[in-house]
């Protein structure tokens, strides 16, 4: 059987303002897609953190740069790709927020949340340069 | 929409948090009102978090960042009134094995030193 998927994709320019509108996204295709609250709550803050890093560490906030995020629904899945169009990024060399050292460091904790709540995140260099992150929840398997 | 109601018990003062503490919102808000609390010499702060509808890393970096500016500065700041997504949030990153947290305002409020 042929599985539909549907794509839904926005582009937003680099400022802080427009994260409620991704939110707002995102939980308008939670309530369609068919995941619980609590997974649905995780996978809106798993978004809302990788936009904040797009704007804030990719694009370091230039307005002339965009952030692009597209959502992509399918019986099995949804997958979420947040392209920012920044230097690049390697994701091998974030400190460990559980690190004791670490700890108290105010930031650095937004893609251990993404990890943790994301079934699959993946990360890569964009066809422009940038970053493309890639985050993936799969639907519980039918019983 | 964030807000701070404050109030006091004794020489500790409580802030009743409400609304979002996350990035571009209720962040910056919090931190700055902690830091004029301990300008002000009120170095027993008891965070009420009961209202708060959403945080982001970046709010609970601030709820660190505000009990570390206190610690530093010999004061003592603890959370009330957990949600259970913010409970979550910090049990993940191994944070409340940091913070003094409570569901109960009178046991918080007696255990200040």
């Amino acid at each position: 059987m042929n599985s539909v998927e549907n794509t839904i994709e926005l582009s937003i320019g680099s400022s802080f303002e427009f994260i409620e509108l991704v939110s707002s996204v995102t939980n308008t295709i939670l309530n369609i897609s068919g995941f619980d609250e609590d997974t649905s709550q995780w996978i809106e803050l798993s978004v809302r953190e990788s936009v904040i890093n797009a704007i804030k560490h990719g694009n370091k906030e230039d307005p002339g740069k965009q952030v692009e995020v597209k959502f992509k629904i399918s019986d099995d899945a949804l997958t979420i790709l947040v392209i920012d169009q920044g230097s690049g990024f390697n994701p091998t060399q974030l400190p460990d927020p559980l690190d004791p050292s670490n700890l108290l460091n105010p930031n650095g904790r937004g893609i251990f949340y993404m990890r943790t709540f994301m079934d699959e995140v993946e990360y890569t260099n964009g066809n422009q340069g940038g970053t493309v992150v890639r985050m993936t929840k799969f639907r519980q398997p039918k019983s | 929409m964030f807000s701070i109601s404050e109030r006091t018990a004794g020489d500790i003062t409580i802030l009743d948090l409400s609304g979002k503490i996350t990035i571009g919102e209720g962040s910056v808000q919090l931190r700055e009102k902690v830091r004029q609390l301990l300008n002000d010499g009120k170095k027993k702060i008891l965070l009420n978090l009961g209202d708060v509808s959403y945080v982001d890393s970046s709010g609970i970096g601030e709820l660190v960042s505000s009990y570390t500016t206190t610690r530093n500065q010999g004061g003592q700041l603890k959370l009330l009134n957990l949600t259970k997504k913010i409970q979550d949030l910090l049990s993940i990153t191994k944070l409340l094995t940091v913070f003094e947290t409570f569901d109960n305002e009178r046991a918080a409020l007696d255990s200040y030193t």
